[in-house]
């Protein structure tokens, strides 16, 4: 019987070392590649139809784009235009991740620390090297709101750039924390039951309040997964914006 | 509707418990393992047989993590970009011009609608108008005939009325003509009995005329 | 067992971030609530800036969540 920890356990698929490196094939890619599958499945499978009145795939692939492409064009402005695709597929991913996570025995590949953190780099590094390439050293004004006065401008800078910097990991830290404490939970109010399942008659009665907790926590968890994919895209979208047209 | 409900969720429950209570009699092992387990992780101890505790921050991972990321991710955006996002923008492309020419489309209609309900709305103004001449004209025709006709009758009585007075006249004066003629005979003839003389014509005739006159 | 107590203690200790985020959650919804009670209109242009509010708030006492984590695992 599994702690409530092991379900964040990696485990090897496909032995896989390049070079000194262990590049294997764990459940954490194949529930990566099984979120791309799907969510490529269903923009192209339910777009295959090109209809004018949208089925439901079709209907969903299509809310799906229109809520990001609305969320990039608010909060990211019209320049952001040729960098949707990035916010989207960022979305998606995450979305799918914290999705394909909830199905039982699934694996939850959000919930790794380094791979929210390899995510939240990346746009980090996106949006800083788009930042010097559109505005050149110009873009270090970004850690000198307009109109600072010099005497407090000493104290201003240090603290822009620490918030700059720590964007990437408050970014990674809050989705992998959130799936980690989510499902930890879930977890362990499972654990309650089949504890209490070992107690007898009494207990097996006694052992449903964890269960429907659990139901009202895996609801939660839903609305947790679909709102931290959200924050991620959304948060990627105001930096980037900083980035497109300073402040 | 509440009944329904009720009974699914006690059906859910139901099975909830039977699931639990066959796992935990058909492995009496597994409730205390599970027990333990919870107990371990809560202590701490539950992570120990695994090198430090949270798998997320064993490093050994951290490779092959970072490298399936990028590279489904890199998939995931190549996929999008080149494929599955053109498309749904070309379909939502296409319904919002089918939209817009439609809407033109409908513009166009109503333009029309209007037009005719213009055209028609003058006619209808034109025919209530031209009823209002036809009705004042026969009107005007149907007075002057009327009048014409008045007046011709008013003529026509004034006329008769003339000739009936003048018939009567006639008659009255034929009346008193003959009243002296008769009343001269009578007073003639009423002399010549009582007095026996024989009262010449025109004797009679001047007395009768002068009676006459005085009680006229 | 002495670290082993100091772990736990830690832990708890670490947990008290909730006091804060507690109340800034409540700060949020209740700034929330009243916006949209006087400006009910408005409400479609809130949403964005709570979910960033909320998830802002939320992080500060997932971190602790993190920090009592690793006290407690590593």
């Amino acid at each position: 019987m599994a702690g409530p920890l092991e379900q964040f356990e990696i485990k090897q698929i496909v032995h896989l070392p390049v070079g000194g490196l262990d590049l294997s094939f764990t459940n954490s890619a194949l529930h990566m590649v099984a979120a791309i599958v799907l969510a490529t499945g269903l923009l192209i499978y339910g777009m295959r139809g090109r209809a004018m009145v949208p089925g439901r795939l079709q209907s969903m692939a299509e809310l799906l784009y229109e809520f990001v492409a609305g969320m990039v064009k608010e909060n990211a402005g019209e320049k952001a235009r040729p960098y949707f695709p990035f916010i989207f597929s960022l979305f998606v991913f995450v979305l799918f991740g914290n999705l394909l996570g909830l199905i039982p025995m699934a694996f939850t590949f959000t919930s790794h620390i380094i791979v929210t953190f390899a995510l939240a780099m990346m746009v980090f590094l996106f949006v800083t090297i788009l930042g010097f390439v559109r505005h050149g050293l110009h873009f270090l004004h970004l850690f000198l709101p307009e109109g600072t006065p010099w005497f407090i401008a000493w104290l201003v800078i240090p603290i822009e750039i620490i918030s700059y910097f720590v964007r990437p990991v408050s970014l990674s830290v809050r989705l992998f924390a959130n799936m980690l404490a989510g499902h930890t939970m879930l977890k362990v109010f499972a654990g309650f039951s089949v504890s209490l399942a070992g107690m007898g008659a009494v207990g097996l009665v006694g052992g449903l309040v964890p269960v429907a907790m659990n139901v009202a926590l895996f609801g939660l968890e839903f609305l947790v997964a679909a709102i931290q994919a959200y924050v991620f895209a959304l948060l990627s979208c105001v930096y980037l914006r900083d980035a497109l047209e300073l402040h | 509707m509440r009944i329904h409900s009720l009974k699914r969720w006690s059906v859910c429950a139901a099975v909830a418990v039977l699931a639990v209570g066959v796992v935990a009699v058909v492995d009496p092992a597994f409730a205390q393992d599970a027990a333990h387990a919870v107990g371990d992780a809560a202590t701490g101890h539950g992570g120990e047989h695994h090198s430090g505790g949270l798998p997320q921050l064993n490093p050994a991972s951290y490779a092959s993590q970072i490298f399936w990321t990028f590279v489904t991710f890199g998939l995931l955006l190549w996929l999008m970009s080149k494929v599955a996002l053109p498309r749904v923008g070309e379909v939502l492309e296409a319904r919002q011009e089918k939209i817009a020419n439609d809407l033109d489309k409908a513009g166009a209609l109503k333009a029309e609608a209007e037009a005719v309900m213009q055209a028609y709305e003058k006619a209808i103004t034109e025919a209530r108008a031209n009823a209002h001449k036809v009705i004042a004209d026969s009107v005007a025709a149907a007075d002057a005939e009327g009048a014409r006709r008045n007046s011709e009758l008013a003529a026509d009585l004034a006329q008769r009325a003339r000739a009936a007075e003048e018939r009567i006249q006639a008659a009255q004066q034929a009346a008193l003509g003959n009243v002296r003629t008769v009343s001269a005979e009578a007073a003639q003839a009423a002399v010549e009995r009582l007095v026996g003389v024989s009262l010449g014509a025109d004797m009679v005739g001047t007395t009768v005329d002068a009676v006459l006159k005085e009680r006229a | 067992m002495e670290a082993e107590a100091a772990k736990f203690i830690g832990a708890g200790l670490a947990m008290l971030a909730l006091l804060g985020v507690g109340i800034g959650l409540g700060n949020l919804f209740s700034g929330l609530y009243q916006a949209a009670a006087r400006n009910p209109a408005a409400i479609p242009a809130y949403r964005t800036f709570i979910f960033i509010g909320f998830a802002l708030t939320e992080a500060a006492g997932l971190f602790a969540l993190v920090i009592a984590f690793l006290i407690l695992f590593s």
